[in-house]
């Protein structure tokens, strides 16, 4: 450290907030240094007389009052159930009833709804995954390494296919958290593209043909095989995408 | 429970008032203001009380009350939160700074009033903090919203700044 570094450090110095080493390296200087440790001198008598000498202003105790009073006042002036009159609150539940009602029933009657909701979770998982560089907690192109890896993580163990010779390659696994559960996301790549596939056990053993979707500029895939729902995105084209869902459904 | 919260409140933030009132007084330099502002601010904190979930609730007040003041400036006195940083820390003085000749003085005490009064509002914010209230530098960081490194810095230059005020205001008398 020469001059110039110590007129900043020195506060630090001064002030305990440094590390040892640092300490070190600024005493060995302050030893040789007659200028430095002269103005290290000014600064602490400095630093003395401004702690010593410099006012320090409490409240007065009518400022104290006042808040205190004030802050009651706003406490009490808050309740958590506001009076209303009977009539109304007869009315707001009815209200309630009917838009409860609208919320069990909808989504049966229409089931497109859940798949539109889960839709928009994929699109967002995948967009993070990509957003904060961290695709795979596993990374391995080897599905015998990537398939045990979700052994004790997940209750279910999802089929890990080899791509590789279709032109997909395996990038790796990463758990995720869709459709309120812990699911496998297994990683693939086609040229510079990424494929998400999500896979998490289904309700039941119907099996779905899988359905195109586009949202945000993204194709997603989804179906139901073998008691496990599917779910792929990428930003690849349509028809690529479309050929990676067929080597996953067909693989062994 | 409301009771609850205003007990709660007045066990935790309550006892900080007199840090509040002191950072106050010193960034607005005159009673009547400061009072205003700190009860403003307890308002303030009272109703964001429930996102309160730290531990220093000193720091936490501090805060808002800094911030309130800033607010107050912006409307009041605009032109005392612009300042210049381009001065060195150490300017060549004509005079060196001297402190047995300040504790000479028999208003040593009301000098250093002067002398910090006159300072830009960000050097005399961070001075009050670390020697009035001792603040840790990273406490002193999160209070006046700039990075942690930017700390020491800038008590170097305040304190420069200090240093040249008092030797003007020693020699005048």
């Amino acid at each position: 450290m020469n001059c110039t570094d110590i007129q900043v450090a020195i506060h630090g110095y001064m002030d305990g907030e440094l590390d040892p080493l640092k300490n070190l390296e600024i005493e060995k200087h302050l030893q040789h240094c007659a200028v430095c440790s002269q103005s290290y001198k000014a600064d602490q008598a400095l630093q003395t007389a401004v702690k010593t000498g410099a006012q320090y202003f409490p409240a007065s105790a009518d400022l104290r009052k006042r808040i205190q009073s004030s802050v009651r006042q706003v406490g009490k002036s808050e309740p958590i159930f506001p009076v209303i009159p009977w009539r109304w609150l007869a009315v707001a539940a009815s209200v309630a009833f009917v838009v409860i009602l609208a919320w069990a029933l909808i989504p049966s009657l229409y089931g497109v709804d859940a798949e539109q909701l889960v839709a928009q979770e994929v699109v967002s998982s995948h967009v993070r995954s990509l957003m904060v560089d961290h695709v795979a907690d596993v990374m391995s192109s080897d599905q015998h390494t990537v398939k045990p890896w979700f052994t004790g993580k997940l209750d279910f163990s999802p089929p890990v296919k080899d791509l590789a010779k279709a032109g997909f390659p395996l990038v790796g696994g990463r758990l995720d958290y869709l459709d309120n559960r812990p699911v496998a996301a297994l990683v693939y790549q086609r040229q510079n593209h990424l494929i998400n596939l999500f896979i998490w056990p289904a309700p039941d053993d119907t099996h779905v043909n899988p359905r195109a979707l586009m949202r945000q500029g993204y194709h997603l895939f989804h179906w139901s095989q073998s008691v496990m729902t599917y779910w792929a995105i990428s930003d690849l084209n349509e028809t690529a995408l479309q050929e990676f869902v067929r080597l996953v459904q067909a693989s062994p | 429970m409301p009771d609850q919260t205003v007990a709660r409140f007045e066990q935790v933030v309550l006892p900080h008032m007199d840090a509040a009132y002191n950072l106050a007084r010193w960034l607005t330099r005159n009673d009547h203001d400061a009072e205003d502002l700190v009860q403003e601010a307890y308002l303030r904190a009272f109703k964001f009380f429930g996102s309160f979930h730290g531990a220093n609730a000193r720091s936490w007040l501090l805060t808002i009350v800094r911030n309130t003041c800033y607010t107050w400036f912006r409307e009041n006195r605009s032109q005392e939160l612009t300042t210049s940083f381009d001065e060195g820390i150490h300017s060549t003085e004509a005079d060196p700074f001297d402190p047995e000749k300040l504790l000479m003085q028999s208003e040593s005490g009301q000098l250093l009033k002067q002398a910090l009064e006159d300072l830009p509002l960000e050097f005399r914010e961070v001075l009050i903090l670390r020697e009035l209230e001792g603040l840790s530098y990273k406490e002193i960081a999160v209070i006046a919203g700039i990075p942690p490194g930017t700390v020491m810095s800038r008590l170097a230059r305040a304190r420069s700044r200090l240093k040249q005020c008092l030797t003007k205001l020693v020699n005048k008398e």
